[in-house]
């Protein structure tokens, strides 16, 4: 379980300035019930872009946004509605937002923040790591989450210290920050490597304290297991 | 005259290197102190460089100060929060230094003590931001300063990259180096005066005075544990042979050193000698250089 709240809705148009159309993409799982990602949000954000004056070419909520695979085959017969969009907003924890980057040839913006569950972890086989920042900054790095594929967690860029595209941390691992590069140049959004990104707040990449104790999904069911 | 001074007239500057040893014995900061505090205009004080714990880059730069060497307080971001390193910050100014160069830091997995926890609370650019708003009367939080610094703040750029992802993040975050509020810049060692040369038309439209960094090679295994270790620094095969086929060492690695001095003079604003260990030599480089 993933828990995710989503941004405030000027970051989200901050975030579209430019464009003129939409894709967007919720999640049947995590997302659905953290309340941020599911059918009701997706067609809530739907209205309010479209008061805002963007075009939304077509929304879709997939099982599992976090499961590449599933990305893929539930966007198969969307195909049209996704090239038509600028861009696609995806409902959904850090995951997700990065399982749909790297699966679709799209500009992806995050329409969530995650939040720290305190060591909860999803399940899902695949290198897309989310350390539940709470200020999720995927818009700025080709949905490559720097915290984790950086080793250093650096949000101005990449340190001096990579050789041959690996971290001075080990030759087996890629330097976060050359993937991004590389994610933000084939998106043709290089742009945002000139974006000043304030530093961490780190009081939101602490557990919150009631998270410490439990978590939501703990509590959901917490009736049904009689504690 | 200052480093400041020295740059913003469009001056030629000389600065050097000067790392603090494990532990309190002073004595060889204090000799090389005394030794180039007339043929430099500033030496950068390493902080706990390569990730090894050792006497400060703080208090160190202090003792340069009191020895007639302007210091380069060098700061990274791997050891101390932002409390710390504005606190520090606070305390070199009102210890006199006046330069500071921003560093994020070699991963402590890189040093003595792998097991350290690494902090980079701030990174590079964030650390010069946090710079300005000092100089500004301000900390990053907001609230106001009783007295203000007016530091002289720099930063550091890789000009020899082994792809292309690397040399353009280089470039993109000297941007937003320069766009915080770096001064000066500082390269990694360069053995190339054409690759030198093709970096700084790339960052000409910056307008930042640019410090070449150089690395006199002691021996052909240097240059190849450099090349092999060291990002960012390439030294071509033939140097390496002249260094080998060498019978003075010494005398040719200040030779070539000195020679590619003269090739970077008229492509940059100033020359940054990292001696690693030979600080002594450095008073025959500049002379062998013509400076
Ligand atoms: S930036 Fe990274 S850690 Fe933060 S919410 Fe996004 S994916 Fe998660
Ligand atoms: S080498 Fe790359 S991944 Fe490793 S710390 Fe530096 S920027 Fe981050």
């Amino acid at each position: 379980m993933i828990l995710s709240e989503p941004k405030p809705f000027e970051e989200i148009t901050g975030y579209l300035e430019g464009e003129k159309s939409v894709f967007i993409l919720g999640c049947n799982g995590c997302a659905q019930s953290s309340g941020s990602g599911g059918p009701v949000q997706v067609a809530e954000m739907k209205g309010k872009l479209e008061g805002a004056g963007k075009k939304v070419t077509g929304t879709k909520v997939i099982d599992f946004l976090c499961e590449k695979a599933l990305v893929k085959s539930g966007l198969r017969g969307r195909v049209d509605e996704v090239a038509a969009a600028d861009s696609i907003l995806v409902m959904t924890c850090g995951i997700g937002v990065q399982a749909v980057a790297a699966a679709v040839n799209r500009v992806c913006h995050p329409a969530c923040n995650t939040v720290n569950l305190g060591g909860s972890r999803g399940e899902w086989r695949g290198s897309e790591r989310c350390q539940e920042c709470g200020q999720c900054l995927l818009d700025y790095t080709g949905g490559i989450c720097p915290l984790t594929a950086c080793t250093k967690s650096l949000v101005s860029g990449a340190c001096g210290g990579a050789s041959n595209g690996k971290c001075e941390l080990s030759p087996d691992k890629d330097c976060g920050w050359e993937l991004i590069f590389n994610r933000l140049k084939a998106k043709n959004q290089l742009a945002r490597l000139k974006v000043f990104i304030n530093p961490l707040d780190h009081s939101k990449l602490m557990a919150r304290p009631e998270m410490l104790a439990t978590s939501r999904y703990a509590l959901e069911q917490s009736d049904q297991e009689g504690r | 005259m200052s480093l400041k001074s020295k740059l913003e007239s469009g001056k030629f500057a000389i600065t050097c290197e000067v790392g603090p040893l494990k532990g309190t014995d002073i004595t060889e900061v204090e000799e090389a102190a005394a030794l180039l505090k007339d043929k430099v205009d500033a030496a950068n004080v390493t902080d706990q460089q390569s990730s090894v714990m050792r006497l400060g880059s703080l208090a160190t730069s202090g003792i340069l100060i009191n020895k007639g060497l302007e210091p380069i307080y060098q700061m990274t971001c791997r050891d101390r929060n932002r409390i710390a390193l504005q606190s520090d910050l606070l305390s070199a100014w009102v210890m006199g230094i006046r330069n500071v160069l921003a560093l994020t830091g070699d991963l402590p997995a890189l040093g003595d003590h792998p097991a350290a926890k690494p902090v980079y609370d701030l990174d590079s650019v964030t650390l010069l931001h946090a710079i300005g708003r000092l100089n500004a009367g301000f900390d990053i939080a907001g609230n106001e300063l009783k007295g203000k610094p007016a530091f002289f703040a720099g930063a550091v750029v890789k000009v020899d990259s082994d792809t292309e992802a690397s040399m353009e993040l280089q470039i993109a975050k000297l941007e937003r180096k320069v766009a915080a509020g770096a001064k000066f810049i500082q390269t990694q060692a360069v053995y190339s005066a054409d690759s030198f040369g093709k970096f700084m038309k790339r960052v000409a439209k910056l307008k930042v005075p640019v410090l070449a960094g150089v690395i006199p090679l002691k021996s052909a295994g240097m240059a190849r544990f450099m090349n092999k270790n060291v990002s960012g620094v390439l030294v071509p095969e033939e140097l390496i042979e002249k260094m080998a086929d060498a019978e003075d060492k010494t005398a040719t690695g200040i030779q070539i050193c000195a020679d590619l001095i003269k090739k970077l003079k008229p492509l940059c604003q100033g020359v940054h000698i990292m001696a690693i260990g030979w600080e002594k030599k450095v008073p025959s480089i500049i002379q062998a250089a013509g400076l």
